[in-house]
């Protein structure tokens, strides 16, 4: 066998990687602080997706939901480290501080969240790698939190902080949507640390990665901030 | 029409709205595969990965970037090349008509070595591809919208029998494009006269008498 010349094939690879955008060189996004041009034009394209998927979004259509016996057992821990460092929080100490456009910006306790109605959900939770999984989420509307804690529902962002530095952002029209939850149990039990003790986001109307685990903050504001993932170059909305 | 502007004017064998979709769907359709391949290395249905050297992107976010960036153009050229091929009769012209007997019957010529290429009009098996890959590429679109908004295009995803179906649908689709890519690429290298009319328009030839 004739062992494959190098040259060509690195030629074969620039011919095929870039095909006939050879004014678009190099690996995307690999350098956020000295963005390229095709980084540029990626960008742009992205912030015209997020526009699409805003007007494509209808507050009133809601993600399927299963039945028990389709939950996906045992459930897939994902992120971006190993399930080993997942953070622990403790649940007596524990508190979710809110900041913004809110009036009554007192931290909330576990115990008094778990005093507003709760509400339960077996949706499918879809990675942006692809795959899926379906479980069981109960916890508050997001919706009725942000009015009992004066939030101004008409500021354009809801964001969130994680006790594991992750942090990530949503449209307040996502945020009122009636399946969008702050959810303290998984599968019938309190959140174990793997899957986001004490409080996490749960939104089946966006990939995976818009659902941040072990929330610290709450924020409702106007100004873009993005997401650990988002500024690394996901597109923002991430809707499905 | 008197004779003198027929003359001056001869057909051409690919009208300039047809050669100018024809080139940006392939752009669209290269990078939409190559990106496309990147975002299935991140989660196989099937035993093998493409390799890293022929995805586009370099890592699962520029791959889904590229992809959701490119499909705008793919969408948009497709759609502007089913309304004019169907308001000006191109299809009916070039694709029909088509029987399972007459692809039977120029399979048969061709590997005998007795199918004649005309210029201009397509023999059985070129339509059989074409209405294939046309086919191929409204599948692909309609699963590739499923994946990426199974909630608010639920019915695209219904159509496709859910989510994790019309990521196979999505799948197929775009090995029966690969497929059709390969055998086009192949005959135009094998007739290459082929390929510069689809930049100039070439000149229809004369009827034979």
């Amino acid at each position: 066998m004739k062992k494959p010349d190098p040259t060509r094939r690195k030629i074969l690879h620039r011919a095929l990687a870039f095909g006939a955008l050879a004014a678009l060189p190099g690996c995307d996004y690999e350098n956020p602080q000295n963005p390229d041009l095709a980084d540029d034009v990626l960008h742009m394209m992205s912030w015209f997706n997020d526009r699409m998927q805003q007007a494509l979004f209808d507050p009133h259509t809601l993600a399927p939901t299963f039945s028990a016996d389709q939950i996906t057992q045992p459930p897939r821990f994902n992120a971006f480290y190993d399930i080993s460092q997942a953070p622990i929080v403790d649940p007596a100490s524990y508190k979710l501080e809110l900041g913004g456009q809110i009036q009554d910006k007192s931290p909330w306790t576990l115990g008094k969240l778990r005093t507003l109605p709760q509400e339960s959900q077996i949706t499918r939770l879809i990675c942006v790698e692809g795959w899926r999984v379906i479980g069981q989420w109960s916890g508050v509307r997001l919706g009725d939190f942000l009015r009992r804690i004066g939030a101004d529902t008409t500021c354009r962002y809801v964001s969130f902080k994680c006790a594991d530095g992750y942090y990530s952002s949503i449209d307040m029209e996502s945020a009122l949507h009636p399946q969008t939850i702050l959810a303290l149990d998984f599968l019938g039990a309190p959140l174990t640390p793997a899957f986001g003790a004490p409080v996490r986001l749960r939104i089946p109307t966006k990939l995976g990665f818009k659902n941040p685990k072990s929330l610290t903050y709450l924020g409702v504001s106007n100004i873009y901030s993005g997401g650990y993932w988002e500024d690394q170059g996901y597109n923002w909305f991430s809707g499905s | 029409m008197p004779e003198t502007t027929k003359r001056a004017r001869p057909r051409k064998i690919h009208p300039l709205p047809l050669r100018i979709m024809h080139w940006l769907n392939a752009l669209a359709i290269v990078m939409m595969i190559g990106s496309g391949w990147q975002i299935y290395d991140a989660s196989p249905l099937f035993n093998f990965t493409f390799p890293t050297l022929i995805t586009i992107g370099g890592w699962l976010g520029a791959g889904i970037a590229w992809h959701l960036a490119f499909m705008w153009l793919l969408m948009a050229n497709g759609l502007a090349y089913l309304i004019w091929g169907a308001s000006t009769g191109h299809f009916r012209r070039k694709l029909w008509p088509l029987s399972p007997s007459a692809v039977l019957q120029d399979f048969r010529r061709a590997f005998t070595l007795r199918l004649h290429h005309q210029r201009g009009v397509y023999n059985a098996v070129q339509k059989l591809l074409y209405a294939g890959v046309i086919l191929a590429g409204i599948a692909v679109v309609i699963s590739g919208l499923a994946i990426w908004k199974p909630v608010q295009l639920w019915f695209f995803c219904d159509l496709c029998g859910g989510y994790f179906a019309a990521r196979y649908v999505h799948f197929t689709a775009m090995a029966v494009i690969v497929a059709f890519f390969a055998i086009h690429v192949l005959l135009v290298l094998l007739v290459p006269k082929t390929l510069p009319s689809m930049i100039t328009g070439g000149k229809m030839p004369e009827p034979q008498p």
